[in-house]
């Protein structure tokens, strides 16, 4: 399949979208060009979390010079949602959020649809709101949903009609009850982690036209076209090929621009003015809040082991803040139970994990898939029982983690995984067990580690797509469906199919932006899935263009087709020593000998992949044979200071292991994880939004709501990379891009305890929560 | 709104224009000019994103009135590369793995540019100290730092 010296893979091939970025002529969404005939629309959200919509009346807003149109409910379609619809595009008859879209303006400008929506009058009637996910739960807390019974689901969610809990999943493996008194040591703690926000430095943007037939098309910032059509298509309630999403390159996406969050509302105030294009933008201040946020949870937790340091028993129970509607979170709920161990094989589990409805923003899907927000609380416990027991954590953790064989939560078998050598890679780069002195008398050093595990959280049948084909000179396009967001996915296909056509890796063009009318389809750009399915779907269609043009010479040549190779761009026998460049054949074919004709024609391969072997999980014990297609593992190890008299800590070196399967371009790898960690280094250090008793988000800007600056970054990281292939992933590959988000906080927060002795449980880990949780212990210099 | 009739430079060019008493530069540049290499990520002057130099200094092009911008001289991303030729940052950034999504990165060439105009061969503290109001979700900052030392090295 791949027999080129030359082959790219494994190579640290510079990025193919490189140059078009650095000269600024990478197009974004936004930066389309519509000419004069451009409307803008806005939106008018509610000011409240949770009530009831009495009357609207937007006769003075549609009065105002500018004003093209006003949308409301009413206009908006049916429901819509991934995994359970449970929303409606614009608000029907309550409101769950503040924020939660009330009605839309078309306007000639932006000023203007702002100043109408001001405009708009409503009318609530104020209803107790639930601003907590335990409070939800609760059997007599307001219900947020009272046809959640009736709402279309996913065969694998399991909603609690009459309740807020959107998604109940459950382990029941072994006996938890029985295990307690046989475990010397057990150790219970609560975790809280907050909203957070993805915060890509590109904000959402969605053009929409319709035309006078009904066709929509949707210019968007979107890690998933063909989700984004199939489910503006079901709101609508029409064909699938009545809407074209073309997507150009996402500023950031993180998983804030998977599904859909607010495109569905350009395409409905776009209805309203048949032929003209309608941009809708959010602002700064509306994305941290009105697309999507990070899922908040409530993790208790329980884990116990013997005297010789073996897991014996683990039970923990999750309330997911899920927000006001689910889309992702139903799944996230799902994915963290059948992850509720960390990666750690432990014969008696119970998890129960609730997606819990709140009048919060809206949860949805963000880097690691609800993996950080559990590694939280798994990795700090892990430590705790590590202290309880008096062993050393990597020992610990090496004891008990999962290999190759063992049985994991769900039951099933782990396949092969480098997770141990990634433990011992890490602790070595930060010289593990060392002490190390502090720089200062008043400041504190410590040492902390975490592990981890994320499999692909997605239905059972996410299919891929591809396709090859050539250009004259034989220079050619692959055609994906996958998002080029930042993580360096076309570069990546591009190496793929040129090591296995043959050819020079700057032969290779991708088609973009992505179209759903032309490119193949792909199920989404999420979880770190491109490299290992998109993958598999390139090579397929590479191979398959390969062995037309193979069969095109061996014909040609009157050779045996096992014979010939393809040699940076150019046919070669090893049997005749023929030689044929790809140009003379691969459009306009080959002539038949003595002028009797051609033969061949324009080639064009193509490919797909899926996986067939996943299985259900039953919905009792959540087990099964196979509920994921693999996990990616990893392990960080993290060496800090902290400054006793202001709380402040300071990231000294981080040393971050994944186990890749195989790195297509380890440049591109250690890329990932170096952003990774500083993603989850912000979110272990300052963020959070914060809501006030009003439910109102009270610090959307960056100048409450703080980010990572460079100045923040850790003065080291040290990204390493293991390789133990994956079964059916493309030379073995499978995806990282999450990963190095998940393990980082918890290896801050263990290290921090290490420093201090002060073992903070809820995130973030401000200097303000560190000094005073100092101060407490009496500690303070 | 009263509109005013301004000159300036962008990029080497000289542009007269109509402008309304209200629009930003950046609005000017992207909508007007379409030069869509400048970013808009907050339109407050926290991001970063829409770095330009107004006569050699780095400015947040969402925090200045166009018609503040009569008479000055304006170099945008696209204004970088010259005669064909990549700026030694751009050149360093693709070397370096310094892009990933793209989208901060037209403002962290142009701080990098007005950092290295004025201080040629900037320790790694100075390289932060410049950059500390861009804000980038990708990278962790890591390879940008590299690039901007390469580049301040001569682009190795």
């Amino acid at each position: 399949m791949n027999p080129s010296s030359l082959s790219p893979v494994g190579e640290s091939v510079t990025r193919i979208d490189a140059l078009e970025k650095v000269t600024g002529e990478a197009q974004f969404a936004d930066d389309i060009q519509f000419g004069p005939g451009l409307l803008y629309g806005r939106v008018a959200r509610s000011p409240h979390p949770h009530a009831q919509i009495k009357g609207i009346d937007v006769g003075e807003a549609l009065a105002l010079p500018g004003v093209k149109a006003v949308v409301t409910g009413d206009d908006a379609g049916g429901k819509i949602g991934l995994y359970l619809k449970d929303r409606y595009t614009f608000c029907r008859d309550r409101v769950r959020y503040v924020g939660d879209p009330v009605a839309g303006v078309v306007a000639a400008s932006e000023e203007i649809a702002e100043q109408a929506c001001k405009l708009i009058r409503v009318e609530y009637e104020v209803l107790e709101p639930v601003l907590d996910p335990l409070r939800g739960a609760e059997p007599d807390a307001p219900v947020l949903h009272p046809d959640l019974g009736e709402y279309e689901v996913a065969n694998f969610i399991f909603p609690r009609p009459g309740t807020n809990i959107s998604n109940h999943f459950k382990i029941r493996k072994g006996d938890v009850d029985a295990a307690w008194p046989q475990c010397d040591v057990v150790v219970e703690r609560a975790f809280r982690v907050p909203h957070v926000q993805h915060v890509p430095i590109e904000p959402h943007v969605a053009v929409a036209q319709v035309d006078r037939s009904g066709q929509i098309t949707l210019w968007t910032s979107s890690q998933s076209p063909f989700a984004q059509r199939n489910l503006i298509a079901e709101s609508l309630g029409i064909s699938q090929s009545q809407v074209r999403v073309i997507s150009p390159y996402v500023g950031g996406g993180f998983g804030s621009k998977a599904g859909v969050s607010m495109e569905a509302l350009a395409v409905v105030m776009a209805q309203k003015v048949p032929g003209r294009p309608v941009k809708m933008r959010l602002t700064r201040e509306e994305e941290f809040f009105c697309a999507f946020v990070r899922q908040g949870l409530v993790a208790k937790t329980q884990a116990g082991a013997t005297k010789d340091g073996k897991l014996l028993a683990m039970k923990t129970e999750y309330y997911w803040d899920a927000g006001a509607y689910t889309e992702y979170g139903v799944n996230i709920t799902r994915a963290s139970g059948y992850s509720s161990t960390g990666p750690y094989e432990i014969p008696n589990v119970w998890a129960d994990s609730y997606c819990v409805y709140t009048n919060h923003p809206v949860g949805g899907p963000m880097r690691g898939f609800g993996m950080p927000e559990i590694h939280w609380g798994i990795e700090q416990i892990m430590d705790l029982v590590a202290e309880e027991l008096n062993m050393d954590k990597v020992e610990f953790r090496k004891k008990n983690c999962v290999r190759e064989g063992s049985i994991i939560v769900t039951g099933s078998k782990m396949h092969p995984t480098g997770l141990l050598e990634c433990i011992d890679k890490a602790a070595q780069a930060i010289d593990w067990g060392k002490d190390e002195p502090a720089s200062a008398p008043h400041k504190r050093r410590g040492k902390g580690l975490a592990i981890m595990w994320k499999a692909p959280a997605m239905p059972p049948n996410p299919g891929s797509s591809a396709w090859v084909r050539f250009n004259e000179d034989a220079t050619l396009t692959v055609g994906i469906g996958g998002q080029e967001i930042g993580q360096g996915t076309f570069t990546v296909a591009a190496q793929m199919a040129a090591a296995v056509l043959g050819v020079p890796f700057e032969w290779v063009r991708i088609s973009a932006p992505l179209d759903t009318r032309y490119s193949p389809y792909e199920w989404q750009t999420v979880a770190s899935r491109l490299t290992w399915s998109m993958g598999n779907a390139i090579v397929a269609a590479a191979q398959d263009t390969r062995r037309q043009i193979l069969e095109l010479a061996a014909e040609h040549w009157g050779e045996n087709i096992d014979d010939l190779d393809i040699k940076d761009g150019v046919v070669v026998s090893y049997q005749s020593e023929e030689s044929l460049p790809l140009k003379d054949m691969v459009v306009y074919g080959l002539p038949k000998p003595n002028d009797q004709g051609w033969r061949g024609g324009p080639i064009i391969g193509h490919g797909k992949f899926m996986p067939t072997y996943v299985t259900g999980l039953d919905p009792e014990t959540g087990q099964g044979p196979r509920s994921v297609v693999h996990y990616t593992t990893g392990c960080q190890a993290v060496d800090l200071e902290v400054d006793t008299e202001t709380g402040q800590i300071t990231v000294l070196r981080v040393a971050a292991a994944y186990d890749v399967g195989k790195a297509i371009n380890p440049d591109q790898v250690r890329a990932q994880i170096e952003g990774g960690v500083v993603q989850g280094l912000s979110t272990a250090l300052f963020e959070s939004i914060r809501f006030g008793e009003d439910g109102a988000p009270q610090n959307p800007s960056f100048v409450d709501y703080r980010i990572a600056t460079v100045v923040d970054m850790p003065l080291k990281i040290i990204p390493l990379i293991v390789e133990v292939p994956q079964d059916d992933g493309p030379w073995g590959a499978r995806g990282v891009g999450e990963h190095s988000m998940v393990p980082t906080a918890p290896a801050i927060a263990n290290a921090v305890a290490a420093a201090l002795g002060v073992r903070i449980l809820d995130m973030p880990l401000t200097a303000e929560k560190v000094f005073l949780a100092l101060e407490e212990k009496g500690e303070r210099s | 709104m009263a509109t005013h009739q301004i000159t300036l430079t962008v990029n080497g060019v000289k542009e007269h224009t109509q402008v309304s008493s209200n629009i930003t530069l950046l609005t000017l540049l992207r909508e007007r000019l379409g030069l869509t290499g400048t970013k808009n990520g907050c339109a407050a002057g926290e991001c970063g994103a829409c770095t330009v130099l107004i006569d050699g200094e780095p400015v947040n092009a969402c925090m200045v009135l166009a018609v503040e911008t009569d008479g000055a001289e304006i170099v945008t991303v696209e204004g970088l590369a010259r005669d064909g030729e990549l700026d030694a940052l751009q050149a360093a950034f693709i070397e370096h793995t310094g892009v990933q999504c793209g989208f901060c990165t037209p403002g962290v060439l142009v701080s990098a540019r007005a950092l290295l105009n004025r201080s040629p061969d900037p320790d790694e503290d100075e390289i932060k100290d410049a950059l500390r109001g861009n804000l980038c979700r990708c990278t962790g900052y890591v390879r940008i730092v590299e690039a901007v030392k390469a580049a301040a090295r001569g682009g190795d």
